[in-house]
């Protein structure tokens, strides 16, 4: 039997990947789905805790998030997609016209 | 359990109808494609029908949908807010967009859209609206942030917002799941109920701490404030006029509804932490303002230090601070529409004269609006009688009450700091000579819309018990 | 009809708000005129209106507070909760000074559109015209003590502005200046005595605090600071010794300014204040005391001075310092109708004045020095009339206007048990000085030889500026009546008027009714024969036997030019206060301290600023990542402290 426990520490481990992920890797996408990995991690923890505590609304919750990680990935791919069309890159630390 | 679902949607009616007027501008835009007139003018009235329906519900609190929502004078307080500031910026907007040459009609699409996540955020009585709120809001500002897709700036713009924005909803997920596994619920009402006996267990706190951070992101307060100088430089005008006023006072909507009204934390550490942020804000974004050559960066750095200004009331989580953040917001949000919506007539199509020195002698080309603009920089620098003073006012006498003098001090002497980089718009506009190459053709409606913020600057400023009496009836 | 009052003020500031922002492209003089007079005019009809309706009411239903709204209110814990309304107070008193300040504003407006006509700055003046009826109309209406200072602020605002119209000449400017600067001593003063009553009664709202002073107890101490600090607002504003010197420079402005502010309207403003105030200062026996003798020797000083003044404005000027003096004696002896009633006089009669002296500036190219005039009287036969009219009616002549108010206040003084024979002495010697003063003028202006250069042809004013002269005329003539006193048979209708106003001050000082006695009909022959006398000598020595003047001006040289000088009162305060102040000023706040130490912290604060501010920038790199290192690292931070604690 896996306790909640370890349930809730595969997925804290899984959302620290997903931090560092976004803090280390320099293309646009690896980056957009490290942060795809921490929304996931969340999703085990909400599932989890809704199994342990025997209530619907994690899983509720769980649904939302999945409708709303789907939204922002075509809104986030067709940006991805608009920038290279312009600059012929995704590498994020050649997008820094803005700044100071 | 018994449910009146007419009566729950009678008291959402509002969102409703704003969310319906969305839709409608989704088969506007898939039956007559690219036709900005209509979407425009469906806009505009939907908005101004939910405006109406705001004022029929009513101020009597009422829970709605399994108490996930809750109408009533918060609510209410905050709708007219974005109410008025999405109208304002469509205004606005139509003759910029025209004159940069995107004129399309999915920009109204987004915009009302954007407001109805808003309104979600001041309805939301559950972390799973202010979640869907919050996201609902964001997409659309992801979007809009990247209107223009033939430009890098926006693009640009575009990406950092949402991949900073995504990383924040990551964390406020997170959040919500710890706070949801300690307590057994995502409902805000009972989270307060059992607040205290919670309020050692570490799993909590960081939940806590997630949401803090997550709100603190989307009002712009430091550390978590890096994204907003690239963003609001290169956004379209008009859409960092929205990003500053509607989407920081939903910001603020959600950071109240759930620190002040819910989490009675008042005396734990989070105060300090408020405070800390409130701090730091107000000196690195009047500090970095000071530096500032682009207009529209400097506004950005000048958000953050109001979102500084606005936390002193968090922090000092009291009842005047309740009313203080109100009366602030109101303010701040009036005078940054104006003030954007200056710049967005004095810019030019290629995204340019948006620097300090394009307003030398403004004042002889066009002094009314040089008139209205320095009104705009008065009352941000906090300077009577305009709006903006009586909103610091408000905050540091909440401050001062809960025994924390040294975050009004901070604050009176960072306000002396942005006088200089506000006033020297003035002092340019008015003392210097310029180019005289600054071609400005405002339509009516945009005029309309500064002199409609510039009166409520002055008139919430010579008379702030209008605004004060309707904040203390939402407290 | 009463809740009608708001239009009264709405309507001026509405005529300010349109001229102020549209006036410059309005080309016609007659649009901007008939609009600015108009405003002005309505609200006079609104309030004779209320006013007729008033006196058909009950006395106790005649006061009337009309709420508008709430002006600002700060906190929301509610025992200290500090409310101010914008509201209204309707009574006897406040809907005289209405009239007053409508009417003979009105009038003042009309005379106005002749007066500047070719300006360049019409509608400048009466959008400033117009603004400061409003404010003055804020001062007299208001219900608390913040609204009412928001309107005398306002009106000092105005009068600044309008002494200063002519921006050009430095001398206005000059005049302006000071004008604003001794009535920001006096306006400081107002302000402390208003802290103090807040802080005593926990309100500006006149009802609760005179309320709550009633029942006090004559002669406690606060109550004597604080009418003593309002007192020294009364005498920044309406002139009185030493704050007077301000009204003489205030010449500068367009004459019909000076009518309409620095002589029938704000520089009563303070004596209206006192009067509102009566509980208070009744109360404070010894503040009623320096009232009166500030009062009287006001009256005395300003009129010796306008004894040997040329200018003719200044005269006038002088003469209304010493006017205000009597009101302020009439409030200082408890007389406190009678000190409006000579209000309400000396408006209609001293606004002639300076219309008429206006009328004879026009007629001479903005000649003022009487010596230069003379012999006007058969060019301006209706400016002449006029004049003489308002003359003899300042003089104390029966059966004129002055004759009744001034008598009022000569026999209160001497009669109430806060007066003395010695103030009464020195008001009938005022009296007799400025009979002589104002014939001087009269026969210096109107009288004997022309003494003017042939290139002057005086002719008469258009008839926008005679018809309010003949206005004001009737009612110098006529004003009077209605304070009759019952030893002349009449029934002192005004007094009795506004008798509800200052029941609770009289009933504390235990003043009663007016009985008659032998001894005020002897009074009153002897100062009317005194000012009877005092025309007949200034008629005889400038009318027919200059040399006399001369004669006179030579064996008392020295008197004279005490007098020429104004008594050195302006020199002495540059020597003894000015001078001081601007020298330790420049040499010590200036170029010690504020360019020593003031802007070397400004400057080394704004460098270190200056250079925080390209440093912190430099953390901004741009790169996404490294934003969300600062965010990664913010959140850490705050999960140490939150958990750690």
């Amino acid at each position: 039997m896996i306790s909640v426990e370890q349930y809730l520490a595969l997925s804290a481990v899984m959302f620290v990947i997903g931090v560092v992920g976004v803090l280390v890797r320099r293309n646009a996408i690896i980056v957009f789905m490290s942060i795809e990995l921490m929304l996931n991690s969340v999703n085990l923890t909400l599932v989890a805790f809704s199994a342990y505590l025997g209530d619907v609304t994690g899983q509720m919750l769980v649904f939302f998030v999945m409708t709303v990680a789907a939204a922002e990935a075509a809104v986030g791919l067709a940006i991805i997609i608009a920038l290279y069309r312009i600059r012929q890159t995704v590498n994020i630390d050649d997008i820094n016209i803005l700044k100071w | 359990m018994e449910n009146n679902y007419l009566a729950d949607l009678w008291n959402s009616s509002p969102i409703v109808c704003v969310v319906l007027t969305g839709l409608v501008l989704l088969l506007v835009e898939s039956v007559r494609r690219g036709s900005g007139r209509l979407s425009y003018a469906v806009s505009l009235v939907g908005l101004a029908s939910a405006g109406v329906l705001i004022v029929a519900v009513g101020d009597v609190a009422q829970p709605a949908f399994n108490n996930m929502i809750v109408q009533g004078p918060y609510a209410q307080f905050f709708t007219v807010i974005f109410l008025v500031t999405g109208i304002l910026t469509i205004l606005l907007s139509r003759g910029y967009l025209d004159r940069q040459g995107i004129h399309r009609s999915e920009y109204y699409l987004l915009v009302v859209f954007a407001i109805s996540g808003m309104m979600l955020l001041a309805y939301a009585m559950d972390l799973i609206v202010v979640f869907l709120g919050i996201e609902l809001m964001s997409i659309c500002l992801y979007i809009l942030a990247g209107f223009m897709r033939t430009r890098g700036t926006s693009m640009e713009a575009a990406l950092k917002y949402f991949l900073l924005g995504a990383f924040a909803t990551g964390f406020l997920l997170y959040g919500i799941a710890l706070i949801y596994g300690s307590t057994g619920t995502t409902n805000l009402e009972q989270i307060a109920k059992s607040f205290a006996e919670h309020s050692a267990s570490p799993m909590f706190l960081v939940g806590v701490s997630f949401l803090l951070v997550a709100f603190a992101f989307k009002v712009a307060a430091v550390p978590f404030h890096m994204w907003a100088p690239d963003v609001y430089e290169g956004a379209p005008t008009m859409v960092t006029a929205f990003m500053s006023t509607g989407v920081k006072a939903a910001g603020f909507a959600a950071f109240v509804a759930v620190f002040m009204r819910s989490f009675q934390y008042a005396g734990s550490p989070v105060n300090d932490v408020l405070a800390a942020i409130a701090a730091a804000s107000m000196i690195i974004g009047n500090v970095t303002a000071l530096a500032q050559v682009n207009l529209k960066r400097m506004l950005a750095y000048s958000s953050v230090a109001h979102a500084g200004y606005i936390l002193v009331g968090l922090a000092a989580g009291n009842a005047d601070g309740f009313m203080g953040i109100l009366f602030y917001l109101v303010a701040y949000v009036v005078v940054n529409v104006g003030a954007f919506g200056i710049l967005s007539l004095v810019e030019d199509s290629n995204g340019q004269k948006l620097s300090y020195d394009d307003y030398a002698g403004f004042s002889a080309q066009r002094p009314f609006l040089a008139a209205l603009m320095s009104i705009f920089m008065f009352s941000l620098a906090g300077i009577p009688p305009f709006a903006g003073f009586f909103g610091k006012y408000y905050v540091f006498l909440a401050a001062v009450k809960a025994d924390m003098i040294w975050l009004a001090v901070l604050g009176v002497l960072t306000s002396l700091v942005s006088v200089y980089y506000y006033l020297r718009l003035v002092i340019l506009m008015y003392f210097r000579e310029g180019s005289g190459d600054v071609a400005v053709r405002p339509t009516w409606a945009a005029m309309l819309s500064i002199g409609f913020a510039a009166y409520l600057v002055i008139q919430f400023g010579i008379f702030p018990s209008i605004v004060v009496d309707a904040a203390l009836k939402v407290f | 009809m009463i809740s009608l009052i708001p239009i009264v003020v709405a309507l001026p500031l509405a005529g300010f708000l349109i001229l102020g922002l549209f006036g410059s492209r309005m080309r016609s003089e007659t649009v901007i005129g008939t609009l600015g007079s108009a405003t002005v005019g309505i609200s006079f009809a609104v309030a004779s209106a209320i006013f007729v309706e008033m006196l058909g009411m009950d006395p106790i239903d005649r006061k009337q507070i009309v709420q508008l709204f709430t002006w600002i209110s700060t906190t929301t814990d509610t025992p200290s909760s500090f409310s101010v309304p914008v509201a209204y107070q309707v009574d006897q008193l406040s809907i005289l000074m209405t009239l007053i300040v409508t009417g003979v504003g009105f009038l003042i407006h009309v005379y106005s559109i002749g007066y500047m006509h070719g300006d360049k700055g019409f509608w400048r003046y009466f959008a400033y015209l117009n603004l400061f009826i409003f404010a003055m109309l804020n001062l007299v209406l208001s219900d608390n003590f913040l609204l009412m200072f928001l309107g005398w602020e306002g009106v000092g605002l105005c009068s600044y502005l309008l002494i200063g119209f002519w921006y050009e000449k430095k001398f206005t400017g000059d005049a302006a200046k000071k004008a604003f600067v001794v009535n920001r001593i006096g306006d400081f003063g107002f302000l402390l005595g208003m802290l103090l009553i807040f802080d005593r009664f926990g309100s500006l709202s006149f009802d609760t605090v005179f309320g709550s002073a009633s029942v006090l107890s004559v002669g406690t101490p606060v109550l004597m600071w604080i009418t003593l600090l309002l007192f020294v607002g009364a005498v920044g504003k309406s002139a009185q010794i030493p704050l007077y010197i301000w009204l003489p420079d205030a010449m500068a402005g367009p004459t019909p300014v000076s009518a309409l502010i620095h002589a029938a309207t704000m520089v009563t403003a303070g004596v209206y204040m006192v009067a509102r105030c009566s509980i208070l200062f009744a109360l404070a026996p010894t503040t009623l005391e320096i009232v009166a003798i500030i009062g009287g020797l006001t009256a005395i000083f300003a009129a010796s001075i306008g004894l040997v003044q040329n200018d003719i404005k200044k005269v006038l000027a002088y003469s209304t310092v010493s006017q205000l003096g009597y009101m302020f004696l009439a409030m200082g002896v408890a007389a406190f109708g009678a000190g409006i009633f000579h209000l309400m006089t000396h408006a209609f009669f001293k606004a002639l004045l300076f219309l008429g002296s206006g009328a004879v500036i026009h007629a001479m190219h903005a000649e003022q020095d009487i010596q230069k005039m003379g012999g006007l009287k058969k060019y301006l036969p209706v400016t002449y009339w006029t004049f003489l009219l308002a003359a003899i009616a300042i003089s104390g002549i029966p059966p004129f206007s002055g004759f009744f108010s001034k008598d009022e206040i000569l026999w209160k003084t001497f009669s109430s048990p806060y007066g003395s024979v010695v103030l009464w002495g020195v008001a009938v010697l005022g009296a007799a000085l400025t009979a002589f003063y104002m014939f001087r003028l009269v026969s210096l202006t109107f009288g004997g030889d022309e003494r003017f250069g042939k290139h002057h042809h005086p002719h008469e004013a258009p008839k926008t500026m005679t018809i309010p002269l003949m206005v004001l005329a009737a009612l110098s003539v006529i004003g009077g009546f209605v304070g009759i006193p019952p030893s002349l048979l009449g029934g002192n209708a005004i007094e009795h008027w506004l008798d509800p106003v200052f029941a609770s001050a009289n009933a504390k000082l235990g003043l009663g009714g007016h009985e008659i006695h032998a001894i005020e009909y002897v009074l009153m022959a002897l100062s009317v024969g005194i000012a009877a006398a005092a025309i007949y000598a200034s008629r005889t020595v400038y009318l027919k036997r200059h040399e006399i003047a001369e004669q006179l001006k030579n064996r008392y040289a020295r008197f004279y030019n005490v007098l020429w000088n104004k008594y050195y009162v302006d020199e002495g305060i540059d020597k003894a206060i000015v001078n001081p102040t601007v020298l330790a000023s420049e040499s010590l706040l200036w170029k010690g301290f504020d360019v020593g130490i003031i802007d070397g912290v400004v400057n080394g604060s704004a460098k270190l600023m200056a250079v925080a501010a390209g440093w912190i920038r430099r953390m901004q790199t741009g790169v996404v990542q490294q934003y969300a290192v600062f965010f990664v690292g913010g959140i850490i931070a705050i999960i140490f402290w939150l958990v750690l604690n």
